[in-house]
């Protein structure tokens, strides 16, 4: 604690500090000499690759992962072709980029799991120099080939290989170039002598750095920031240019006085930097070039690898992990030497607390003298956030939390969150875990990243217990981590499928969105077909059973969960699917035993094929539906005989189901067809297609009287129905003398009101008069009124000494009205009242 | 815009609003400008959601309908099609694609399945070579449209036909998908009811989708403490009747759509001095229908006889407001008077729509309401006939009316009825003869053989041996049945359930009876049941009904248990599988308003219907290709 600032240095206005990370687990013979490394950002993996140029079979190449505290994960003998390139994706996989322009991707663990070429034309000239960069859009790979070409896919995952246009002057591998994502665009920046050019899918730009000095003659080095915003050049007059990746801004040159090519250069920055600087690594030599132009020297015990981070560099060698990173400006103000800012003078306050002496109340009133002991409080908790060792942090949040007791409406939020954040970092920079990231990194990538890394790594207790610690909900925390732990489980080819599906079950059983249809695919592509049927059983959701079940030709289960899941479209999907698979026998009895299905079937066959429906029908032997079959079917049918046909088969199946009224209708139906085919022959008056009512109706305003009594006989019409037929149509054609004719023919079984109405109807009130009188009394009132017969509606009226009506005649009366006859009803009315 | 939604116990705007910002992001995700062809029948439904200014704000530059040959030429990027997920919409579609890629310049096109995407359908488009011309194939979740502030419909047109006759239970996947949607927005619902067949598949299937999502249960205090999901079949009398409150009149006349109503123009023209009656208006007027306009949220519920005297008392308050302009004297009064205007008027001119529709309806019924009400006391209604020979449309609604409450009421629904034999006699509408002989059957608990079969064969040869099918289909979903016991425990049901109301008071309802004068819906008897005193005391009767009931409950997360404040009303969500009326809904409304009814409803349904559009969606009509 007291030596804080023991590994601090100044760089202009600000420290630089190179903390311990780890001393290395490993055992490496030559350290990292003559080795490939690939080392992933945000504390990932490490891969080596021992001599990667050695080709002889007796002796290939070794190709190791480990933590990056060094701790061994994979180790195997390489036995593919050249490895150039080595990277790590978003994902934790391993690319080995080979000389043919094969990729390799292998998992944390050293399996295999996938392979991607990178081209064609890649094969004959030869992959010299390979990039992995990470951009929003995944990781992508650049390389350049023999014939000084480069090629470049922005996302493995999505692979759209993209070649892009020629360098002018270019021979061979250039001397150094870089990947930056400009626009939503993946660029190349290449440098050929002492011109730059800037590819992208079109065009090659040739660019000028602003103010690069002249004494350069060819740029031999280059590096690009974390972010893409940065650009750093070394020329080899010993020269770095700093400046904007745009290059339109111009930051700084510094004259290193080292004139020999650097092995590896990284930006040392942090958001909101003071003082950014370039890291240049030279054999023994690391130098730290601020953009303030001041330098600090490091010298270096052993071969060193940099890697560039979001807030600092990592330096990797055989036997030490380092962070060199400037020191964050709360750690600043905390822990420079003589400091008065209220953090540290809260952090004073703190220790002479400790030791119990009253100087802890001068410096706390001093604080609270010029009200910054809020401000004090922020900057212990920030601070504690920067730190590695365990022991400052705790010191530097017990300061905080000393001085909130002093503050009232002080939000404990911050607090709270760092303590929890910190618990979960110092878990996985321990040792065992080895993933080293810093505070600020951790919150870019987020807790949902980082329990990917771990599941990724296996370290599923970890990943769990920090889900629950942190109360991420279930489906995105305890639930994910259980998935990929029970996807791994059914990889583990010595157990038995029994055991496995237990454990599996036992352990996902109360976890919540559990996607056991994904493990069961997972096991099914592991060959472990029963141990996928096994594990889907566990599905909730029936629908998400029922791809996998078709798959693996489950397709009776596979129908029966489409079924469950009470979605039509996927019970269709299985339904079309089993039709094609299937002969026609097995599949209508698959159906068959499956009602939901075959109902949705024959609607299916109901628009789509007619034909089907009915071997449906006739395989259940519904000749209901059968009959009904036909009757639609006639009404397709152009031609009458095909008609009556078909109508002739309705008839044969409703009889066979029994149905005798619909069989007794149809037949009537064809009847009516043939005698309207009849009258068509004779009269010339088509008819077809008409109802038996409509028939009648026309044939009687024909004047056909003698068919129309013919059709109501055959037909046997009720008599009251005849009576209204003929009743309206010879009102619609006005023939009243017939009309007559027919109401004395005999006794109508309607009433006579019909008759009144409908000559009122047709405003024939002459007419209509001459049936008033025979209307029946408990209609005559209506009769009268009807035909506008008030006195004689009046009469009717009294007569029944009914309220209601003699109320309706009075509503009709106007001013106009008789008054005697307004006085007689409203005597009535009052007499019939009274009753 | 949709202000309306938000007034109610749940603000159905939320819904609305997540509905229109998925659209927002599937129409940005089609870069450029756009044309839109629809499926016809969504352009309904989707003016619920979203104007056509959303749209245009969204680069949609033109609409066409579906049809087939070619996209009409548009000089847009994109062509969107937005249709129901149906395989003879698929062919329409694959022919509009083929044609547009023989063009030298082809719009990209793009697919918007509303609600959901189907398999089906993609295989069809594969098989019609067409699947990879899209560059976006996606869904568009619409299950629960908001129609009111209480009120959501899924606007599935023949769900309660696939339901019920087709075994085809598609409507009610999506019913339960929807139910998930709300309670994603509105918390989960704790407590589940149902009654029905229908029912007790959606209740299953929500418990089970909740299984499959859970852990990815929101966190939202619930809005809802009940649903009641009811099948339609288990009231298969309610609609038959025909309404008589405002709204369900105006739909059984002249069928409101998606909130709209069209209407004969005559009665709206403006009256201009100078101007004759040549030019009456040929174009049907169009008034929408919501409880944004403040007076049809008044009245639309009130039975049609309180209707004129609601209406005659809202004009004298707005003349009175109207004439407060001579009372205010000071610059401050008139200013406050002008600022009230625009409300004022809006309101006069609401009050002039609804006052001619009034007109229309009375045209239509008059004769029904000078003796509704002593109608049901005295013992010779029966024989009474409204004299007015002059309106004969007047006089059948009354007799159908009359004949109607008969069979509701028990008298005579054993016999061949001779006002239905008359109306078939003089070939009234089909819809109508079968609405009746419907409810006669559904009151008798089945018609015996003899009378069935005489009703079957008249309404055959006067309206075409086609109906056969159509009358299978009643016989199938069991609106028409063949008695099988002598046993007919309707009247059990009715007198139970209180279904009659001999002193139903239209002008001031105290019970739901009112909105059918008389006759209390069954299904919303058994809602109000319920609620209190609860279905224990009806088990009988509940047996009686076809289908299982059944109580669920689902487990709330620690902490989002409901703390209910003394008097704090209950909200009930009930559900209507294969439609509801306006009537019902009426119903429901009047129970929430209730002082001490305890209980507020939401309203949600596969479908608006009435007697009408049900029956319908229920015929089958071969067209005869010969002439």
């Amino acid at each position: 604690m007291a030596f804080v600032t023991a590994n601090w240095n100044p760089l202009g206005d600000a420290f630089y500090r190179k903390v311990e990370l780890y001393e290395m687990g490993w055992s490496l013979k030559d350290g990292l000499r003559e080795c490939l490394v690939a080392a992933a950002p945000y504390g990932g993996p490490i891969a080596l690759l021992k001599e990667p140029q050695r080709r002889s079979p007796s002796a290939r190449p070794q190709l190791e992962i480990y933590s990056s505290s060094g701790v061994t994960m994979a180790s195997f003998v390489w036995k593919s072709g050249v490895v150039k390139q080595l990277g790590w994706t978003v994902c934790d996989d391993l690319l080995c980029i080979q000389e043919d322009g094969t990729i390799l991707i292998y998992d944390l663990f050293g399996n295999f799991k996938r392979h991607f070429s990178m081209g064609n034309e890649v094969g004959q000239s030869q992959v010299l120099e390979a990039k992995v960069f990470h951009s929003p859009y995944g990781t992508g790979v650049a390389i350049v080939t023999g014939a000084s070409r480069f090629t470049l896919a922005t996302n493995i995952d999505d692979l759209k290989l993209r070649r892009l246009p020629e360098v002018p002057g270019l021979q061979g591998a250039p001397p150094c170039w870089a990947v930056l994502t400009q626009d939503r665009q993946s660029k190349v920046l290449v440098a050929n002598g002492a011109d730059i050019f800037i590819l992208d899918n079109a065009v090659c730009t040739p660019v000028n750095p602003p103010g690069l000095s002249p004494q350069a003659t060819s740029i031999v080095h280059m590096c690009v920031s974390f972010s893409y915003k940065y650009l750093a050049l070394f020329t080899d007059s010993g020269h770095v240019w700093m400046g904007s990746t745009d290059l339109k801004e111009k930051l700084s040159e510094v004259d290193t006085k080292v004139r020999n090519t650097p092995k590896q250069m990284a930006w040392c920055r942090r958001p909101k930097s003071r003082e950014p600087s370039v890291v240049i690594m030279w054999d023994r030599h690391l130098l730290v070039v601020g953009v303030c132009k001041d330098t600090i020297p490091y010298h270096l015990d052993d071969d060193s690898v940099l890697v560039p981070e979001l807030d600092g560099v990592r330096i990797v060698n055989g036997t030490h992990h380092e962070l060199l990173q400037e020191v964050p400006a709360a750690c600043e103000e905390i822990f420079k030497i003589a400091s008065m800012a209220p953090g540290a003078l809260l952090l004073e306050a703190l220790k002479e607390y400790e030791k119990e002496s009253q100087k802890a109340d001068e410096y706390l009133r001093e604080i609270k003298e010029q009200n910054l002991l809020g401000e004090a409080v922020r900057q212990c908790v920030e601070a504690a956030g920067h730190e590695q060792e365990a022991e400052t942090q705790k010191t530097l949040l017990r300061a905080a939390s000393f001085g909130k007791c002093f503050l009232s409406n002080f939000s404990p939020e911050p607090q709270v969150c760092m303590c929890r954040d910190l618990r979960v970092l110092n878990a996985v920079r321990d040792y065992t875990v080895g993933i080293p990231l810093t505070h600020m990194q951790f919150r870019q990538m987020t807790v949902r990243v980082l329990i990917d890394r771990l599941v990724y790594r296996k370290l599923y207790p970890l990943a769990i217990e920090i889900c629950r610690y942190l109360k991420t909900p279930e489906y995105q925390g305890v639930s994910r981590v259980l998935k990929h732990w029970a996807c791994c489980k059914v990889q583990q080819k010595e157990e038995a499928d029994e055991n496995i599906a237990r454990a599996i079950s036992l352990k996902l059983g109360e976890a919540a969105g559990i996607s056991y249809s994904e493990i069961a695919t997972k096991a099914y592509e592991c060959g472990r077909t029963e141990l996928a049927i096994k594990l889907l059983e566990f599905e909730p959701r029936s629908g998400e059973q029922v791809p996998l079940l078709l798959k693996i030709k489950r397709s009776q289960l596979a129908l029966s969960k489409a079924i469950e899941s009470g979605d039509t479209d996927l019970v269709y999907t299985v339904v079309t699917y089993l039709k094609n698979e299937m002969n026609r026998g097995d599949f209508f009895m698959t159906l068959r035993n499956q009602p939901v299905a075959l109902s949705l079937y024959r609607q299916f066959c109901k628009h789509q094929e007619q034909d089907t429906l009915k071997d449906l029908f006739n395989q259940d032997d519904d000749h209901q539906e059968l009959g009904n079959f036909y009757v639609k079917a006639s009404y397709q049918e152009k031609k009458l005989e095909a008609r009556i046909g078909l109508l002739q088969s309705a008839v044969d199946e409703y009889n066979k189901a029994k149905n005798e009224f619909a069989a007794k209708l149809t037949e009537e139906e064809m009847r009516l067809l043939r005698f309207q085919r009849r009258l068509e022959e004779e009269k010339g008056e088509c008819l077809l297609g008409f109802s038996l009512h409509d028939t009648i109706s026309t044939l009687l305003s024909l004047g056909l009287h003698k068919h129309a009594e013919q059709l109501y006989k055959e037909f046997r019409v009720p008599d009251k129905r005849y009576w209204w037929l003929k009743l309206t149509a010879l009102a619609e054609k006005e023939d009243w003398e017939e009309l007559e004719k027919f109401a004395k023919s005999k006794k109508s079984p309607i009433g006579y009101l019909p008759f009144v109405e409908v000559c009122v109807k047709r405003q024939n009130k002459y007419e209509a008069k001459k049936y008033v009188s025979k209307v029946t009394l408990d209609q005559k009132v209506k009769a009268h009124l009807s035909v506008g017969d008030l006195e004689g509606a009046a009469d009717a009226a009294i007569e029944r000494r009914n309220e209601g009506e003699i109320g309706a005649v009075l509503s009709r009366c106007s001013p106009a009205t008789d008054r005697a006859l307004v006085e007689r009803l409203n005597r009535a009315k009052a007499t019939a009242a009274k009753k | 815009m949709a202000a309306h939604l938000s007034y109610g116990r749940v603000n159905l705007n939320i819904l609305r609003e997540a509905a229109r910002k998925e659209l927002r992001e599937f129409l940005d995700k089609c870069a450029g400008s756009k044309a839109i062809v629809w499926d016809e029948y969504l352009t309904g439904p989707f003016g619920l959601i979203a104007q056509y200014s959303l749209l245009k704000e969204h680069e949609v530059e033109k609409m066409f309908t579906l049809k087939g040959g070619r996209v009409p030429p548009a000089d847009v990027k994109n062509i969107i099609f937005f249709v129901r997920p149906r395989l003879e919409l698929m062919d329409i579609i694959a022919e509009n694609v083929i044609s547009e890629e023989k063009l030298p310049a082809p719009r990209e096109a793009h697919i918007l399945f509303v609600p959901r995407r189907s398999l089906l359908c993609e295989q069809r488009l594969k098989e019609q070579g067409v699947l990879n011309s899209f560059t976006n194939i996606d869904e568009y979740i619409l299950d629960l449209i908001p129609y009111d502030g209480d009120l959501l419909s899924m606007e599935s047109e023949s769900a309660f036909r696939e339901c019920y006759l087709e075994n085809d239970q598609t409507s009610l996947f999506h019913t339960a998908k929807g139910l998930m949607t709300l309670q994603a927005l509105y918390g989960t619902i704790p407590q589940i009811f149902g009654k029905g067949e229908c029912a007790r598949h959606v209740a299953n299937m929500m418990l089970r989708m909740k299984r499959e999502f859970a852990g990815s249960q929101n966190q939202i205090l619930p809005v809802f403490d009940t649903l009641l999901l009811l099948d339609r079949n288990v009231d298969l009398l309610t609609p038959l009747a025909t309404q008589l409150t405002y709204e369900g009149l105006i739909d059984e006349i002249y069928g409101i759509t998606n909130g709209y109503v069209k209407l004969p123009p005559e009665k709206f023209a403006q009256k201009k001095p100078g101007e004759g009656g040549k030019d009456l208006p040929t174009e049907p007027k169009k008034l929408q229908l919501n409880s944004a306009e403040e007076l049809y949220a008044e009245i639309r519920d009130k039975n049609f006889n309180a209707v004129g005297a609601a209406l005659s008392k809202k004009a004298k308050i707005i003349s009175a407001a109207f004439e407060e302009r001579h009372n205010a004297k000071t610059v401050g009064e008139i200013k406050n008077f002008v600022s009230q205007l625009p409300h004022m008027q809006a309101a006069r001119s609401s009050l002039a729509n609804h006052t001619s529709v009034a007109e229309l309806i009375k045209d239509i019924t008059s004769a029904f309401e000078p003796f509704s009400l002593p109608l049901f006391h005295t013992s010779s209604y029966k024989n009474f006939k409204p004299i007015s020979g002059d309106n004969l449309s007047s006089e059948s609604f009354f007799d159908n009316l009359t004949v109607e409450q008969e069979f509701m009421t028990g008298v005579d629904t054993d016999k061949i009825n001779t006002y239905i034999e008359d109306c078939i006699a003089q070939k009234d509408p089909l819809i109508k003869i079968l609405r009746l002989v419907c409810m006669q059957s559904v009151c008798n608990n089945g018609l015996k053989q003899k009378v069935l079969d005489y009703y079957k064969r008249e309404i055959l040869q006067t309206y075409g041996y086609e109906h056969i099918l159509t009358l299978n289909n009643l016989e199938k979903v069991g609106l028409l049945k063949p008695q099988t016991t002598t046993r007919n425990n309707y009247p059990t049901i009715r007198k139970t359930l209180k279904l009659w109301m001999e002193d139903a008071n239209e002008q001031n309802p105290n019970d739901i009876s009112y909105v059918y004068s008389g006759y209390a819906p069954l299904s919303v008897r058994l809602t109000q049941v319920l609620a209190r005193p609860g279905w224990r005391s009806i088990e009988e009767v509940l047996k009686m009904l076809p289908g299982p009931h059944f109580e669920e409950r689902q487990q709330l997360p620690s902490g989002l248990h409901k703390k209910r404040q003394q008097g704090e009303n209950r909200t009930t969500l009930v559900f209507f599988l294969g439609g509801v009326t306006y009537a019902e809904i009426a119903a429901l409304r009047f129970l929430s308003q209730m002082e001490d009814g305890g209980t507020e409803y939401i309203i949600a349904t596969t479908k608006l219907i009435n007697g009408t559009s049900w029956v319908k969606s229920l015929m089958d009509r071969p067209e005869a290709q010969i002439l």
